[in-house]
């Protein structure tokens, strides 16, 4: 028997604590990478040159290395220089600031994308550059950039099962701890596959309904 | 031990890295423009086959599809070296990417051009292929320059099913030495090396697609 139905069955509640912990790594992580990315497309227009610069250089570094590299880099150097966090808080940090560099792309195009009108009615108002960006900017970015930020959303979802490498038990790290042990390879990783495939379509389908009805209003097709 | 004895073992991974990513990019260019045609095809049958592809491959990440390959087509008898079985995993997910690009690039091209060439009797293959793919051409390689870069980095996970590139060069040096601060210093500096040029390259391929572009805006 190539595929035991089974002992398909009896692997789903494991590895269902595996899918809790990879939601919680995907949940942290984008938390961070939105709040990075927005640091980082905000800083890119600070008038300091060394501001732009330092951010042009996380970026391409960041996209320039791989995602598994950095993880290892951070489960094996931030404990040598003092600071020591739990393997998935470590895959949580490394996830964030590793989608955080493209989120930051992201953020940029929106926030090009509002012309340059705005800015300068703003100014001749006389706001605060917080009022700026909070209550004029970014309401007017987020329609454009909330399906590109959906779509790093779910590829950020993705790339959780290299959090396994790092010895997290998340979903991918717990199949191939069932796998480990029983010597059944196909079951756990179909299992991990399907999992996979079902969460990001069930995403895709939910972010598409919500950007439809709540932001009716503006043009964005 | 110092950093210059390190080297030999990470360039020599960098190199499999290098080769694998090369392979990878050549099947995934071809196997691209397949699975578009496929999505475009008339046939139903062809085209549900290239979306189920196209989600498949997309929906479910490329480490799940590299132990999949690796795992559990021995199960049924197939048996491939680790080098094809990167090789082919890379590449059928990097093709999954591609796909969507020179769909999304066909499809960007007007209508007009497609009636004009039939008006002008060519067949359809000819409006493919002289017309359609040559104005497509200018969309899709910027964005493959830019998968190129994410190869690059995808093949790193080739070292979890320990085919020996630059990150697994990486593992074991850190494991025999204990250099850590070195060795991944040094695979960080040689992944960007790699991947630095190709993004390069490719923010070259986008302005020079789009130069005629900006003179409007």
């Amino acid at each position: 028997m190539v595929f035991d139905f089974d002992f398909f069955i009896s692997i789903l509640p494991g590895l269902m604590g595996g899918l809790l912990i990879t939601l919680k790594a995907t949940a942290g992580g984008y938390l961070i990478a939105v709040a990075v990315g927005l640091l980082l497309a905000m800083a890119g227009r600070s008038k300091l040159s060394f501001i732009r610069w330092f951010c042009k250089v996380y970026v391409t570094v960041m996209r320039c290395t791989p995602m598994l590299v950095q993880l290892y880099v951070a489960y094996y150097i931030l404990p040598r220089v003092g600071l020591r966090f739990d393997a998935l808080l470590t895959g949580i940090l490394a996830l964030g600031l590793y989608t955080g560099a493209y989120m930051s792309e992201v953020f940029r195009a929106g926030i090009d994308s509002v012309s340059q009108g705005q800015w300068e009615a703003s100014k001749a108002l006389g706001l605060k550059p917080r009022v700026i960006w909070f209550k004029v900017i970014l309401p007017q970015v987020m329609p454009v950039i909330f399906l590109p930020m959906g779509n790093y959303l779910i590829g950020m979802f993705k790339e959780t099962p290299l959090l396994a490498a790092i010895t997290v038990l998340d979903l991918m790290g717990t199949a191939s701890d069932i796998a480990g042990q029983t010597y059944k390879y196909t079951e756990p990783y179909t299992a991990v596959a399907l999992i996979l495939l079902s969460v990001s379509i069930i995403t895709s389908i939910a972010l598409r309904l919500f950007r439809n009805s709540a932001f009716r209003w503006t043009r964005v097709a | 031990m110092n950093i210059s004895d390190l080297f030999p073992q990470l360039l020599a991974g960098a190199a499999v890295t290098a080769q694998i990513s090369a392979l990878a990019a050549i099947m995934a260019f071809v196997l691209s423009f397949l699975i578009a045609f496929g999505n475009l095809s008339s046939w139903c049958v062809v085209r549900w086959l290239s979306t189920a592809y196209v989600e498949i491959f997309r929906g479910t990440s490329a480490l799940v599809q590299l132990f999949y390959f690796f795992y559990i087509l021995p199960v049924f008898g197939i048996t491939l070296p680790p080098m094809t079985t990167g090789v082919l995993c890379l590449g059928l997910n990097l093709a999954a990417y591609g796909s969507e690009v020179v769909r999304g690039a066909i499809e960007s091209i007007s209508q007009g051009q497609r009636e004009a060439g039939h008006a002008l009797g060519m067949r359809p293959w000819m409006t493919t292929w002289l017309i359609v793919i040559p104005q497509a051409m200018s969309i899709i390689w910027p964005s493959f320059g830019n998968l190129l870069v994410e190869l690059v980095k995808t093949s790193s996970l080739v070292s979890l099913i320990a085919l020996t590139d630059l990150t697994f060069a990486g593992v074991n040096l850190v494991i025999t030495t204990g250099r850590i601060f070195e060795v991944w210093g040094s695979v960080l500096v040689l992944y960007f090396a790699m991947c630095f040029p190709l993004s390069l390259f490719a923010a070259w391929l986008e302005r020079r697609a789009t130069r005629f572009r900006t003179a409007r805006a």
